[in-house]
């Protein structure tokens, strides 16, 4: 990862100038996404050819209201978060323990962190054969995939959080007695609190992205499955783009909901010293 | 009461080399010293010269190459509550408050106790009011100050100080010196304390420990006999001084 | 790869068990042969009919290679990676500079992207197919798409989070915009920009095996998902995955030496 900047924090990115009107400051960022929606109408009622297929706006919202209606949408919403909480669950409770041992044990990390590295390239999506093979097809299939996709930059964000520990820290405890145990819990956890935090947030963020991959194993609820059988049963494009729309809003309040985790309390002293908050 | 004139740490013909991708480098040779009970000795060499990698041995967070150092007759192997480590203000802790810093090393006594000794550290180092601050609130001087307050809450036998004032402005490091004294006078444990700084060894000393550039050893002992407070204008402080200046070979006039 | 390092005072002395360059290579490789030789011993015990033993995926792999199938593929996922980064790259590098740069179109567009990012690339496949049909560019529009996003974002945080007192002194020296761009804000935002580019490599190549394994009909990911249905040859199955990790892998090198250049060395901390 990039280094954090010098102490003179003044950047761009803090000196923004601010309108005078909190109405206004609350319109710019929602004009962008009107802008879009205007190109995307725009474009759509005067091309032609193949791309008459993709639905207008207006036919996405129809469809979505069309979902709620019949009683899909919750279906397909909860369908897919529970898959993901599962995974992205147990992901967690494996990899956050083993990235601290990883961490900790400098010789182990170095002999298994290579492995990982070797394993964290390999798409979700082809690990489906294998999922298959060994869970079947279903619901236990999608959320294994969930569960590798978030298990490697999770297992690396620890491991790297430990190595990261500053060494006046760790000798510190040292030097009031402190033995392993209480040393991993006394000054490395609450450490590597911040950079946790922020892993846990990316690796939501994966997890959710991955779902729609994990539903192609013929599941037969979910936003992931929505958009593929969408298209297959029927070209309605107007459900495959409101299941996009779907998967990008929940996904923006995931992120939100791990953001807020960040700031709460005491947590606002981590960053000063972890200050390239990710993106 | 002490026996002023035990001696409290033994350092016996210490080396220190480091090996890196097959080179060895020699940090440390032949270093022998014997430190009292309730000293203050001054380490005092440039940077780089191996001072901190002395005083982490004598700490028991390395190990020596040859040679020993024992305490109280027994040989350091490993850090100790009982010799505190004070670091430069990046020591703290930056997940606890004042109070949680201090009372880390006591976390074992009984809730009064612990908030009783707690307070004291807090008024022997002058941070009262702000007891509930996290360190990220605090300047460079009051982090120091919670470090030393941290170190003394265990109540051990030796400090151990590295360059404690180097993150500080000089006016600041001024007023810690002073600070320091005061503690020391208060609570009066041994203190090895490692600088660069030849004003402040001279301020501060019972001894100056000067040593060579890499590989470290003992150039000169240095006793100081004149009592606390020091007038730092009297022609014995500058007399010491220029002595010193003398020994490591730099010139009076910039 | 390059991770944090812990902080010290000058003086301070290293970590005394420094572990050595070779060690590096002997431990994981150690490691890997004894996980090995336990998928063997457990695939000999189970007397599994389907699931291949390590030999079996060697075989495997010799025999794509025998049918030149093996570089084919390998050669076809890297084009396509290469033609959908480089397409991300020349768009989103502009992108995020004028979004840094302008922070009124950062704050219109950043709920777009924010919207846009937790899609998965394999959401938009129907999109893909009907613009481009079941093609190469279909396939090429998902890594184009995947990549976009790391880099837009990156570039726009690096940009951003240039150091006002580095402007100050640039226009002090009496740099024109241009100018000022061209040898304050590009240089310094370049370690970000440079992880962000890193970070879409890595995904560029993760949807590549994805978007193989819809649209197209040649290259690592075709393979995955062919091997399985024409014939459950798990054999090739693995051998595939492997390969997908190990360029993965290789590619994420790479780029980590690029960081070591000296030009941006500063930005990181290179052990």
């Amino acid at each position: 990862m990039a280094r954090p900047v010098p102490t003179d924090s003044t950047t761009l990115e803090n000196r923004r100038a601010r309108p005078a009107h909190t109405l206004a400051r609350a319109l710019v960022p929602l004009s962008g996404i009107a802008v879009l929606v205007l190109l995307w109408d725009v474009a759509l009622s005067v091309g032609e050819g193949p791309f008459q297929l993709l639905p207008r706006p207006l036919a996405v919202v129809r469809a979505i209201g069309e979902l709620a209606q019949k009683g899909f949408l919750l279906k397909h919403v909860v369908a897919s978060l529970f898959r993901v909480t599962w995974g992205y669950v147990a992901a967690v409770v494996v990899g956050i323990p083993l990235g601290i041992v990883l961490g900790w044990y400098r010789r182990g990390g170095m002999a298994i962190a290579p492995l990982l590295e070797i394993l964290r390239p390999i798409s979700p999506l082809a690990w489906i054969p294998l999922a298959i093979l060994w869970f079947g097809v279903g619901d236990i299939s999608a959320v294994f995939i969930i569960f590798l996709a978030s298990l490697f930059p999770l297992t690396l964000t620890a491991m790297n959080a430990v190595r990261g520990v500053e060494l006046v820290h760790v000798n510190a405890g040292r030097n009031f007695g402190l033995r392993v145990p209480e040393l991993l819990r006394r000054v490395i956890y609450p450490a590597i609190l911040p950079q946790l935090l922020v892993g846990l947030r990316l690796s939501l963020g994966i997890a959710w992205l991955v779902v729609v991959a994990a539903e192609m194993i013929a599941v037969s609820s979910g936003l992931g499955f929505l958009i593929i059988d969408a298209r297959n049963a029927g070209n309605r494009y107007d459900l495959v783009v409101a299941g996009m729309v779907l998967i990008g809003v929940i996904g923006i309040a995931l992120d939100a909901m791990m953001r807020g985790l960040e700031r709460s309390k005491a947590l606002a002293w981590g960053y000063t010293s972890v200050n390239d908050a990710a993106p | 009461m002490t026996d002023k004139t035990a001696v409290k740490v033994r350092i016996q013909d210490l080396s220190k080399a480091f090996h890196t991708n097959g080179h060895e480098i020699r940090v440390l040779e032949d270093i022998d010293l014997e430190v009292r009970n309730g000293e203050l000795v001054c380490i005092l060499g440039p940077s780089g010269c191996g001072k901190s990698t002395l005083l982490n041995i004598v700490g028991g967070f390395l190990p020596a190459s040859s040679g020993e150092v024992t305490i109280d007759g027994l040989p350091v192997r490993e850090p100790d509550p009982r010799r505190i480590f004070v670091f430069q203000e990046r020591g703290v802790f930056p997940w606890l408050t004042v109070e949680g810093n201090i009372g880390f090393g006591i976390s074992d006594l009984p809730p009064k106790e612990k908030a009783a000794r707690i307070a004291h550290y807090v008024r022997l180092v002058g941070l009262e009011g702000f007891e509930s601050a996290y360190p990220q609130e605090l300047s460079g001087g009051m982090k120091q100050r919670v470090e030393v307050a941290r170190a003394l809450a265990v109540n051990p036998d030796v400090l151990y100080l590295d360059e404690p004032f180097g993150a500080l402005d000089s006016i600041t490091r001024l007023v810690m010196r002073s600070e320091l004294l005061r503690i020391w006078e208060a609570e009066r444990k041994t203190i090895l304390f490692v600088t660069h700084d030849i004003e402040e060894s001279c301020q501060l000393a019972d001894r100056i420990v000067v040593l060579s550039a890499r590989p470290a050893s003992i150039r000169r002992v240095v006793e100081v006999d004149m009592p606390h407070p020091r007038d730092l204008s009297s022609p014995r402080y500058l007399a010491l001084r220029d002595s010193i200046l003398e020994e490591i070979g730099l010139a009076h006039r910039i | 790869m390059t991770t944090p390092a812990p902080v010290r005072p000058d003086d301070a002395p290293p970590r005394e068990t420094k572990p050595r360059a070779l060690e590096a290579i002997l431990f994981p490789a150690f490691t890997a042969g004894i996980l090995v030789a336990v998928w063997h011993a457990a695939v000999l015990l189970s007397h599994t009919e389907i699931f291949p033993s390590p030999l079996a995926v060697a075989r495997g792999v010799a025999e794509l290679a025998r049918k030149g199938v093996l570089v084919t593929y390998v050669r076809d996922s890297l084009v396509r990676v290469a033609a959908g980064y480089s397409i991300a790259l020349v768009l989103g590098i502009p992108a995020g500079i004028a979004l840094g740069w302008y922070s009124g179109a950062a704050r219109a567009l950043n709920p777009v992207i924010q919207l846009l990012r937790p899609i998965s690339p394999l959401a938009w496949i129907p999109v893909a197919i009907v613009l481009f049909g079941v093609t190469n560019v279909a396939a090429i529009f998902l890594i184009f798409l995947a990549s976009f996003f790391p880099i837009v974002v990156a570039t726009m945080n690096g940009v951003r989070n240039v150091p006002s007192m580095f402007l100050h002194a640039g226009r002090n020296f009496g740099l024109s915009a241009p100018a000022l761009f061209s040898r304050v804000i590009f240089p310094a935002a370049l370690p970000r920009v440079l992880t962000g580019l890193r970070v879409a490599l890595g995904v560029a190549w993760i949807v590549v095996v994805a978007a193989e394994m819809i649209a197209v009909n040649s290259g690592l990911g075709y393979l995955v998902i062919d091997s399985r249905n024409a014939g459950k040859r798990y054999d090739l199955v693995i051998a595939a995955m492997l390969l997908i990790g190990l360029i993965g892998l290789v590619l994420n090198l790479l780029v980590g030496q690029v960081e070591r250049l000296r030009a941006v060395r500063w930005g990181f901390n290179v052990p």
